[in-house]
């Protein structure tokens, strides 16, 4: 501590440089915020965090102005109390009074606010605005209405996914965020990545929900439903139910969504097994033939979608193996079907996924095969939690299950896909195995765990250093592409997940969860591949059946047609 | 739309900061901001189309679709709104079924609402196409839009869109 300010007629020590509202959250004083994101630049938009300095009397943000020498603070002036109270006030006066209708009741910052605040009364009224509902996107829905206007989506948006297809627009009553042109957010650059949700403090930005298509299809006696979910989920969907931060509930969870009804119950964590003896076969086709250098993942929808906007020209980079949501679609519909005597048409296969751009991908024309969908529906974390809520699942009260054979069994490299830097975990192993013909000797490449932004190493394949850049959050993507497009050609493979931290902190995932729920998180898929035996991929046992039974190979026809794609540019949209 | 080249050329370095100087250069030889110019300026100074449409839109001076065949401007000066040109504004939008700032569909009439044009005691003034009319009123506006609708505009080669 460098210095104390008084705050409250205390002295409180503080650093140096940090903002006020630092170092009152420190000194266990609350501060209302709304535009305030931690560690990016603040705007000072919203004005809810002010504070007065005793020093002129006038009202400061607390987010924006740094600590000095000599500050007189005052939290709790009637002032102070009296223009939160006001803005709050002013934020209502023109949201629409539907919050039992909204998706975000009882989890909404400007709801909570409210009542923090204690606004009983409707002092202000103002004209409500009509601003059009943006159902364009297959992945999210805007409804500009409930903005308040914080810029956090606008922030999160051009800084942390360097897409920016959303800007404030017009100009004071008539702001309002928007897109290009204000058209729907379909053609607009955006790559459905769903952060903006993510940061969003009210209902203006949601998920496009496939509540309804599932109850039909559950409710349909013709139908066979089929449920996958992704690796991240078992660790983040306890959260949703008042659990720790990062407890494994993988049986709970099985057993829940039997009695949902749904008939057979996967993993997707066993197609990112698949996915890994399908990549790593590519990664080293392209290490014997000297094919196209570095290769990069594709796991990702999000990140894919930004390669066809802003980096067509990494498309050939691109590992041509299509998601593991999609490859299980895939297989179900197909080799599944097949065994258990059922039409493709009869299957309705959902995915749980922790993210928003998995319902873009699902619904790619790429992703169907004569027609039909690989996929026909996907939830989110979130809605995945209020379904279990509408069919009074008490979750609480169930005992463990195991997933349906022959499509749940897993290694824990296909459970590693959860977090940041385990696509690339997964596909070295399997790949050392393939080329060396042993196992590596210590599985964990500790070198790309975490949530830094981008981490690197170089890892020796007897003699073959392949060089290895996993990244996350676009923006270091784009950083990283930059590199190579100025020449840099000393890496092989990178993997690249657009949101930060990996799925673990999806666009789909429970809304307000802290960075420490996040590492809980990363640390419970960490934990498991310490503790189990099957660690790589290419041990799977369900794996090694289905290339001897059906697949043959990794890259045969078979898989070729089945489990491999391509990508194309996309020019036309609004960036 | 026509060729931009000659309007980015002037701004070689291509710095964000000449962001509005081109805008404005393109509406002044288009006549608004086309889709595809927004396109291209965001190519040329490297700035998402978001934020170029963000600013455009921050200021009233740009228009995002052709004028109409007939230009109309709707003075909202002191002078004009104490007798009443915000009924002559609403009811102008509904018999043009548009709002001020776009374009009627068939392309004749544009709508643009303007601070005071100088003919106070004309008030409420509109202006079509370089002409004004006086003391306009709710019920006088058909009949001025019918006397444009049957006649080709006065100077319309200057004023007819290029799109």
């Amino acid at each position: 501590m460098d210095f104390t300010i008084e705050i409250n007629n205390e002295q409180v020590p503080v650093i140096r440089g940090e903002l006020l509202l630092d170092a009152l959250n420190r000194n266990g004083i609350k501060i209302p915020t709304l535009c305030h994101m931690k560690d990016r630049m603040p705007t000072g938009a919203c004005r809810i965090c002010v504070v007065e300095n005793k020093t002129n009397g006038k009202l400061i943000t607390s987010c924006s102005v740094p600590v000095e020498e000599g500050m007189h603070i005052d939290t709790q002036s009637s002032s102070v109390a009296e223009a939160r109270k006001t803005i709050v006030e002013l934020l209502l006066s023109n949201h629409p009074d539907d919050c039992l209708y909204c998706v975000r009741n009882k989890n909404c910052e400007l709801q909570n606010l409210a009542e923090e605040l204690h606004i009983d009364d409707r002092r202000i009224r103002g004209q409500k605005n009509d601003f059009h509902l943006d159902v364009s996107s297959t992945s999210i829905v805007r409804d500009p209405s409930k903005c308040i206007l914080c810029g956090r989506c606008v922030s999160v948006c051009e800084d942390v996914m360097g897409v920016a297809c959303i800007d404030f627009t017009y100009r004071g009553s008539k702001s309002i965020i928007g897109t290009t042109f204000g058209k729907g957010l379909n053609i607009s650059s955006c790559i459905n990545c769903g952060q903006c949700i993510m940061v969003c403090p009210t209902g203006a930005l949601t998920e496009k929900n496939h509540f309804s298509e599932i109850q039909d299809a559950l409710a349909n006696k013709k139908k066979t439903v089929i449920v996958q979910y992704a690796p991240s989920i078992t660790v983040s969907l306890a959260e949703e139910f008042g659990m720790e931060a990062g407890l494994d509930i993988n049986g709970i969870m099985n057993a829940a969504l039997r009695k949902l009804g749904f008939d057979y119950v996967f993993d997707t964590s066993f197609s990112a097994d698949l996915t890994i003896m399908e990549e790593s076969a590519e990664l080293i086709q392209r290490v014997q033939k000297g094919g196209i250098f570095p290769m990069i993942t594709s796991c990702c929808p999000g990140w894919v979608k930004y390669a066809e906007e802003f980096a067509p020209e990494f498309l050939p980079n691109l590992s041509s193996c299509k998601s593991p949501q999609q490859m299980m679609g895939a297989i179900i519909k197909s080799w599944f079907a097949e065994q258990n005597n059922l039409r493709s048409e009869d299957i309705y296969s959902v995915s749980i996924m922790p993210c928003t751009a998995k319902k873009f991908e699902a619904q790619r024309e790429e992703m169907t095969s004569k027609g039909i969908s690989d996929v026909d529906a996907v939830l989110t974390t979130r809605e995945f939690a209020r379904f279990i809520k509408l069919y009074g699942v008490d979750i609480h009260k169930l005992d463990p299950e195991i997933t349906d054979s022959p499509l749940g069994a897993r290694s824990t490299a296909g459970k590693l896909f959860g977090a940041s830097g385990g696509v690339m975990e997964a596909a070295i192993r399997t790949a050392y195995f393939k080329l060396t013909g042993k196992e590596l000797l210590k599985f964990q490449i500790k070198e790309l765990r975490g949530f830094a932004g981008r981490k690197e190493t170089i890892i020796d394949v007897d003699g073959l250093k392949l060089g290895i850049a996993v990244v996350n959050g676009i923006a270091n993507a784009k950083k990283l592409l930059d590199e190579i497009r100025e020449g840099r050609n000393d890496l092989h493979f990178i993997e690249v997940m657009a949101c930060p931290g990996g799925c673990i902190g999806g666009g789909g995932q429970r809304i307000g969860a802290s960075m420490d729920d996040l590492i809980a998180r990363m640390k419970t898929l960490h934990q498991t591949d310490a503790k189990e035996s099957i660690r790589v991929s290419h041990k799977n046992p369900e794996i090694i059946e289905l290339y001897r039974v059906f697949l043959g190979e990794p890259l045969s026809h078979t898989s070729h047609h089945l489990l491999h794609t391509h990508y194309m540019e996309r020019s036309d949209v609004l960036k | 739309m026509q060729n931009l080249k000659p309007i980015l050329e002037q701004y070689p370095d291509g710095k964000r900061e000449y962001l509005i100087p081109i805008l404005q250069e393109i509406q002044e030889s288009e006549g608004y901001l086309s889709q595809k110019s927004v396109i291209e300026v965001g190519k040329y100074l490297n700035i998402p189309t978001s934020k170029i449409f963000g600013v455009a839109t921050f200021y009233n001076q740009f228009r995002f679709e052709p004028q109409g065949k007939y230009h109309i401007q709707v003075c909202r000066g002191t002078a004009c709104h104490v007798l009443g040109s915000s009924t002559v504004l609403h009811e102008m939008e509904r018999i043009l079924k548009i709002k001020a700032g776009s374009t009627s569909r068939d392309g004749m009439f544009s709508l643009e609402v303007v601070a005071c044009i100088g003919a106070c005691g004309l008030a409420p003034v509109i202006n079509i196409n370089g002409e004004f009319h006086a003391k306009v009123t709710a019920a006088s506006i058909q009949q001025i839009l019918d006397q444009y609708k049957n006649t080709s505009p006065v100077d319309s080669e200057e004023n007819q869109s290029n799109s």
